[in-house]
């Protein structure tokens, strides 16, 4: 079908807590045709120190880069925080001299080099909306959900900052809606839709992690969504692992199934739920499932 | 203003002179990305667009802006403020000054860690990467279950090299100053 190859870089989250977001990329993305080769030498992308020192995270994703580059092949991720640091790495090298040379002082210590721009950085939903595309995602789905109405939540780093990403429009995105309707369901606007889900800071206060959430899930409750389709492990975790927190925080009953989004595109292909570990969801699917 | 009490908070809380390092905004503008800190007017739009300024009256990221200019670095690094940011970068793409705000606020947690003033999570991280390459401490358990599940197993990166180099970049920043 096509012969789309991608070095798959997992990241630390996604093993950690959420295999049904890999469970689910890999067979929708083996039924389309893409092949994945396995990273055997990957490390924290880095964006989790960046807070800490700047110039750790931006060796760390050097590190990783430099095995994509000795591989030849663009580098694929489920994690936006992941794709962005490693894109934004990737480009400083290739753009900047003196972060090249002080990235690659470091490496030399451990025989590596970067040269920074040879191969590219995707996150799925480039892979599935730029590099498949939305017609044979269309001629993939067999089991439309026309009946289903969902609200979308794309998250931060897919789409900002605009200069280092370039994907998509952060004020207004339509690449997740499309992707949605390509399965036959419906993505409902609400108000707030593009804000961030409140992840990060909920190690530091949980209370506002918590606050911000629930804001959201209050306005998609509002516009009678059936679940929430995300693309980040973070923001689906802050939706679904922490709903009951949630609704105990703000004392409001949500029962908002979070799906990632490929588990949504593998019911419209006709996968079995089970094969997509639907029923790893914290927040069940069964209403959804019976539907369709 | 008769209410004596008022004027005297108020007085304490009042900034001088004194609260001002001078060579602060100096310092932080040498870090790559936050040169242009000088160019914000103070209009706003990064709290008003702020995702945790709505919850939260804590967190103004003008206001640390504008104490950033200033040099107030007591009281930027006073409370915990400065790690309530989300790295959303929602103001950055909407500074009409082009300030790359979400690296200041960067700018400002390297700086606080750099004098002893960390978050535990970040400490947690930091050993975790050490130890195995990855920012989680993931248990054989899981790690078994993957298989089981007919997922690869997973990659055993090589740990003492990420943490060689992690010490090499922690060991350029030990004398001060010298290489900046």
């Amino acid at each position: 079908m096509t012969d789309l190859k991608y070095l798959f870089f997992l990241g630390c989250v996604i093993p950690y807590r959420l295999a049904s977001f890999e469970v689910s990329s890999r067979k929708v993305l083996e039924k389309l045709g893409v092949e994945l080769e396995e990273m055997p030498e990957a490390n924290c992308c880095g964006l989790p120190l960046d807070s800490v020192d700047h110039e750790s995270m931006l060796v760390l994703a050097a590190r990783n880069l430099c095995f994509a580059e000795q591989k030849g092949l663009d580098v694929m991720t489920l994690c936006p925080g992941c794709a962005g640091t490693l894109r934004k790495v990737n480009k400083l090298v290739q753009e900047d001299k003196a972060v090249k040379e002080k990235i690659n002082g470091y490496l030399k210590e451990v025989g590596l080099k970067l040269e920074g721009g040879k191969i590219r950085v995707r996150h799925l939903l480039q892979v599935l909306s730029e590099d498949i595309g939305y017609e044979k995602i269309k001629q993939a789905v067999i089991n439309p959900l026309t009946d289903l109405k969902v609200a979308e939540h794309i998250g931060c780093h897919v789409l900002r900052p605009k200069k280092y990403i370039g994907f998509d429009d952060p004020e207004n995105p339509v690449i997740l809606k499309q992707l949605i309707e390509a399965t036959g369901a419906q993505s409902l606007d609400y108000m707030y839709k593009t804000d961030c889900c409140g992840a990060p800071i909920i190690g530091v206060n949980d209370k506002l992690s918590l606050q911000i959430a629930g804001d959201k899930l209050k306005n998609i409750k509002k516009v009678n969504a059936q679940a929430l389709i995300t693309v980040c492990p973070f923001c689906q975790m802050m939706f679904d692992t922490n709903q009951k927190r949630i609704e105990q925080a703000l004392e409001e009953k949500f029962g908002i199934p979070v799906l990632h989004y490929p588990q949504l595109l593998g019911l419209a292909m006709g996968l079995d739920p089970k094969d997509l570990a639907i029923n790893e969801l914290r927040v069940k699917a069964t209403n959804l499932l019976n539907k369709n | 203003m008769s209410d004596g009490k008022l004027v005297s908070e108020t007085k304490s809380k009042a900034v001088t002179m004194c609260d001002f390092d001078c060579s602060f905004k100096a310092e932080l503008s040498k870090v790559a990305g936050v040169e242009n800190l000088k160019f914000c007017y103070q209009c706003g739009t990064c709290t008003a667009d702020c995702p945790i300024a709505r919850v939260s009256k804590d967190f103004r990221p003008r206001t640390i802006m504008r104490m950033t200019q200033l040099g107030m670095k007591e009281r930027i690094f006073e409370d915990n403020k400065i790690w309530l940011c989300a790295a959303c970068f929602t103001c950055v793409d909407h500074c009409p000054q082009g300030v790359d705000i979400a690296g200041v606020m960067r700018a400002l947690r390297n700086q606080a860690v750099k004098e002893g003033k960390i978050p535990k999570t970040f400490v947690d991280i930091k050993n975790n990467i050490h130890k195995s390459g990855l920012a989680y401490d993931i248990p054989d358990m899981r790690k078994r279950k993957r298989v089981e599940n007919g997922l690869p197993e997973l990659p055993i990166a090589n740990s003492q090299e990420i943490s060689k180099l992690l010490n090499l970049v922690a060991k350029s920043k030990e004398p001060k100053t010298e290489n900046n």
